[in-house]
């Protein structure tokens, strides 16, 4: 199905990654978001609150982090597409509530633009050191999905894929700016909405009575419902049935929280988004994902003026981890040089990912800048060695 | 035995005869409070104000945050949401944003709606959200075994206030008050006539609307208290409870014996978070303002 043309601002910008962010939201059909300001990230909800008036939808500061990653949870169950922008503090008060939307398969989206860390940090100054903590940072086993575009049109681009995964797999979803990305500004292109697909909400065609919340379709998915509709269903954090009723047992903890993150597996695989080039000859591949990845493509370029066949492996999605590519390609190369914003976080997953078959050489920085390519094309080289 | 009461009918109806009943999930009993306890009393009052306000059930939806009373929700037979501790209020604000014609209820705690989420409690007053707040008020943390609440009154025993309690407690009818609910009232779980016309009263009032039902925890607060059971409780209520409407808010603070000052403290009109948007919007805007279409039906 098409986006909705109400909130499609087709046409050639050039505006940052942040406003790019914002009108993906509208155009993948969020029409209520809830934010707290927080630098690099708030020019997201800015746009949205200038633009949502005329769009039709609702735009809400509320009083912290935690407030707006629950409303809008509460506006999904309304009926509405949601999300919440924030950045590191922010996102480490988001939590609960990340694992309130794993555990209740409310599908909703958090926009982090990555700054660096830990705590206050460098609140102006790109890191991309969240990357864990998005995966791993509510308490408890589930899976959730997290994007890395590494441009403004992505920006646009990702937000939209975003939303759509949300719906299809009832998760939340992680788009994972920084502070580069989130205020470069480029071109970015706004298609038609009629070129736009925007993956509809799952509403059970079941009628009452004959509809469990939790029950999930071959896919692993259960069906969505929304308040107000004769329902009259229950929501809790609580470990429950498929009907959605608290069970404290063994046997009901094992099958959910299970299928939580089963139902993720074709994103590790045949489903994950990433950009490949020159992985034919490669003996060295980076790997390498948002801002860093343009860093990367001029390290490669020189290293390959320097005879070293690097190739280039840029990961979208980033969780679930695109294992099995890296897998496949850990039995063919010599190394894979990791360059990331912080002091090694996803080189753990290529390292767990390559089962040893090939050499895993993270060049890491602590933050606050883009790396020098030289250091890249340094790791490249003494790798291919 | 005496034989006449083998010749008592004992048949038990096929039909549910507890005129609550369709307002629970009956298939979820036995619930799990406590003998002696007073939330299922307000859940009780709460059935009977939605049945005679008439509305219709589709729209009514009830969200809780952790706690004995956050369990209100599993048990009301509505769309019901059991969020997390301290944020029933800020999810029940994108529920209502997002799908206004719901009528939404909040119904939890003391310590869940006033310590951890005592921030979005003043902050939906201030922007007088269109919420009903039932706070079930027991003095004490009950679910986890009986801890100091902010409403905790002094020289209370509690499990983390062993030699008594020493922090002043907040008087919640004030705090509402204060930071701007349009409907502030009072009652003990003794006054079950009030209590459930005062719910009746606020699921036909526009705006941000509270009432703080004092119920008994015999389990925790009262035991390691010495202060008898559910029906000394009661006694309690009924002996040291003083109606007073209209009384100034600030007067109606509690202590452990003294006084209960219940009644209906504020009832004012204040124009709701919607009609604050649309009439800025309106004026900013004109005819470019669009009125929210929230849901997608087929988005």
């Amino acid at each position: 199905m098409h986006a909705d043309p109400k909130g499609v601002l087709t046409g050639v910008h050039f505006i940052d990654g942040d406003h790019a962010c914002c009108e993906g939201t509208l155009a993948a059909g969020a029409r209520f978001a809830a934010g707290y300001p927080i630098t690099p990230s708030t020019e997201v909800v800015e746009r949205f609150a200038s633009r949502i008036p005329t769009v039709g939808g609702i735009f809400i500061q509320m009083e912290d982090e935690l407030a707006a990653s629950i409303a809008i949870q509460g506006a999904v169950w309304g009926g509405a597409k949601a999300f919440t922008v924030t950045s590191g503090p922010g996102f480490s008060l988001m939590m609960e509530h990340i694992g309130y939307a794993a555990m209740t398969e409310t599908p909703c989206v958090f926009v982090n633009v990555q700054r660096g860390g830990p705590s206050t940090g460098l609140p102006t100054l790109p890191a991309q050191a969240d990357m864990m903590q998005a995966r791993w940072g509510s308490h408890g086993d589930y899976g959730i999905i997290a994007l890395c575009p590494n441009s403004p049109q992505e920006c646009f681009d990702l937000t939209i894929t975003g939303f759509n995964l949300s719906e299809e797999f009832r998760v939340p979803v992680m788009l994972m700016l920084d502070e580069c990305v989130g205020h470069m500004t480029e071109k970015v292109v706004i298609p038609e909405a009629d070129r736009i697909a925007v993956t509809p909400r799952r509403y059970t065609q079941r009628v009452p009575g004959d509809f469990r919340l939790f029950e999930p379709r071959a896919d692993l998915v259960p069906d969505m419902v929304r308040a107000g509709e004769g329902y009259r269903f229950h929501v809790t954090g609580l470990t429950h049935d498929e009907r959605g009723y608290p069970s404290m047992n063994v046997d009901t903890q094992d099958r959910s929280v299970r299928r939580l993150l089963d139902k993720l597996k074709p994103l590790s695989d045949s489903r994950a988004i990433f950009e490949a080039e020159n992985l034919d000859d490669a003996e060295v591949v980076v790997v390498s994902y948002g801002i860093t990845s343009r860093v990367a493509q001029r390290a490669i370029q020189l290293a390959r003026a320097r005879g070293v066949r690097a190739g280039k492996f840029r990961i979208i999605s980033a969780w679930p981890f695109p294992e099995r590519h890296i897998r496949d390609l850990a039995g063919r190369v010599k190394a894979f040089v990791v360059p990331e914003l912080n002091l090694g976080q996803m080189v753990h997953e290529v390292a767990r990912a390559a089962e040893g078959k090939a050499k895993v050489i993270p060049v890491s920085h602590a933050g606050g800048s883009v790396h020098n390519p030289e250091a890249i094309v340094k790791a490249i080289v003494e790798a291919a060695r | 035995m005496n034989p006449s009461t083998l010749e008592i009918p004992c048949e038990i109806p096929a039909e549910p005869q507890n005129p609550v009943e369709p307002f629970l999930r009956m298939d979820r009993m036995p619930h799990i409070w406590c003998p002696g306890c007073g939330i299922g009393t307000t859940v009780n009052c709460f059935t009977r104000a939605l049945l005679d306000s008439k509305a219709n059930l589709d729209k009514v939806a009830v969200v809780s945050g952790i706690g004995c009373t956050g369990r209100v929700a599993g048990y009301a037979n509505l769309d019901s949401f059991h969020t997390t501790h301290g944020r029933a209020i800020p999810f029940a604000t994108g529920l209502k944003l997002a799908n206004p014609e719901l009528q939404v209820v909040v119904y939890s705690g003391d310590g869940d709606l006033f310590a951890i989420g005592g921030n979005h409690f003043i902050h939906a007053a201030r922007r007088n959200m269109d919420l009903k707040v039932i706070c079930v008020n027991n003095l004490t943390y009950a679910m986890t075994g009986g801890q100091t609440a902010p409403t905790t009154p002094a020289e209370i025993i509690s499990a983390t206030s062993p030699y008594g309690v020493f922090e002043p407690a907040f008087n919640l009818v004030q705090l509402a008050d204060a930071a701007g609910a349009a409907y502030v009232a009072r009652w003990t779980t003794y006054h079950v006539k009030q209590l459930a016309r005062s719910m009746g009263e606020i699921l036909n009032k526009k705006g941000f609307c509270f009432i703080e039902v004092l119920s008994p925890c015999p389990t925790l607060y009262q035991r390691r208290n010495k202060m008898g059971d559910g029906l000394d409780a009661m006694k309690f209520y009924k002996q040291a409870s003083k109606v007073r409407h209209g009384a100034p808010t600030g007067e109606c603070g509690l202590t452990k014996a003294g006084e209960i000052v219940v009644g209906k403290f504020v009832d004012r009109d204040r124009p709701d978070y919607f009609e604050l948007l649309r009439s800025q919007m309106t004026a900013s805007l004109g005819e470019r303002y669009a009125e929210p279409e929230v849901m997608c039906s087929e988005c």
